[in-house]
């Protein structure tokens, strides 16, 4: 292997995450198309694909590591999932407890 | 960081041009403005999730998408990330300036490509009497899609801005560090993107 900074090195990382993007991105098409007409649980499948290729996505093109003079990044990006999360599947646990208690269609 | 950025800044005194004087500062700072993004973007995310089968009667996800379409306008725009870090790469290891601004004009015509695709899919869905006014479904729906679709527009904009920037002062470390932020708000809107065709499309069309 050749000096790990070259333009050819960098230019192999682009190109596996890319790969393995597309690879994640037919995958859960394909899984929606074939599976999900009747299925609902496919979505824990899509769900899984999505969170690989945001894990791919953050490794190989925004060069996110767990390095130690990439920790200010990681820190950043960790606290604001958290919240993230808490926003969103908060949301969805009191609105989706609502609606079935107020026996609403959802 | 050298002379260039003090230069860019005559007028403005010491500190803008000191704030600018290191890059890692300026890219974390720039990280602070996408993850606030991020938590926007969630906010929307969630009036979608409890708006999925509020349709009104009006036509819901199985009626409205189309999927062909999604996956073009899904590969154009990680395509679109791949060409802007090859353009990244290109300017890190100084190739020549020619090569750089046919990375990011190859970017650009992706990002216009995807905007074209999605506004013919939104007129689709019109013409299919899935206007934002119809139901809770459907405005929860253009309240999310269009504000990735506009965040690629100033993207795009951006880009045109970096073009007419190198071709007037050429590669200076501050367009340089300009550029590195660009590539970053390109790559957080595919990452964006991954969320909406999952959530959105497939969780709709699921549920719907």
């Amino acid at each position: 292997m050749a000096e790990k900074s070259g333009f050819a090195a960098h230019l192999r990382t682009y190109l596996t995450g890319y790969v393995l993007s597309v690879v994640f991105t037919l995958a859960a098409f394909w899984a929606v198309l074939a599976l999900g007409k009747e299925n609902k649980s496919v979505l824990l499948l899509v769900g899984l694909l999505g969170v690989a290729q945001l894990a791919v996505q953050l490794k190989c093109f925004l060069n996110v590591t767990t390095q130690r003079e990439g920790r200010d990044n990681l820190a950043l990006i960790l606290f604001s999932t958290l919240i993230l999360l808490i926003i969103v599947l908060g949301t969805a646990w009191i609105m989706g407890n609502l609606a079935m208690r107020m026996h609403t269609t959802m | 960081m050298d002379g260039n950025s003090s230069a860019l800044n005559k007028g403005l005194g010491e500190s803008p041009g000191a704030i600018h004087k290191d890059p890692d500062v300026v890219i974390f700072g720039f990280w602070v403005f996408m993850m606030s993004d991020l938590i926007f973007f969630g906010v929307v995310f969630a009036i979608y999730i409890t708006m999925i089968g509020a349709t009104a009667g009006g036509p819901g996800p199985r009626e409205l998408f189309d999927f062909g379409s999604l996956f073009a306008q899904t590969m154009f725009l990680l395509t679109s990330s791949l060409t802007v870090g090859i353009a990244t790469i290109t300017m890190k290891h100084q190739r020549s300036q020619g090569s750089f601004l046919f990375w990011v004009v190859v970017t650009l015509l992706f990002g216009l490509g995807f905007l074209t695709l999605e506004l013919l899919d939104f007129s689709d869905m019109a013409a299919k009497g899935g206007t934002p006014q119809r139901s809770g479904y459907l405005s929860g729906f253009f309240g999310l899609v269009p504000l990735h679709g506009l965040h690629v527009s100033f993207g795009c904009l951006w880009m045109l801005v970096m073009i007419a920037q190198v071709l007037a002062v050429g590669m200076t470390d501050l367009v340089k560090l300009r550029f590195l932020r660009l590539a970053l708000f390109w790559h957080f809107l595919d990452l964006i993107w991954i969320g909406i065709f999952s959530v959105v499309y497939f969780g709709g069309w699921v549920y719907g």
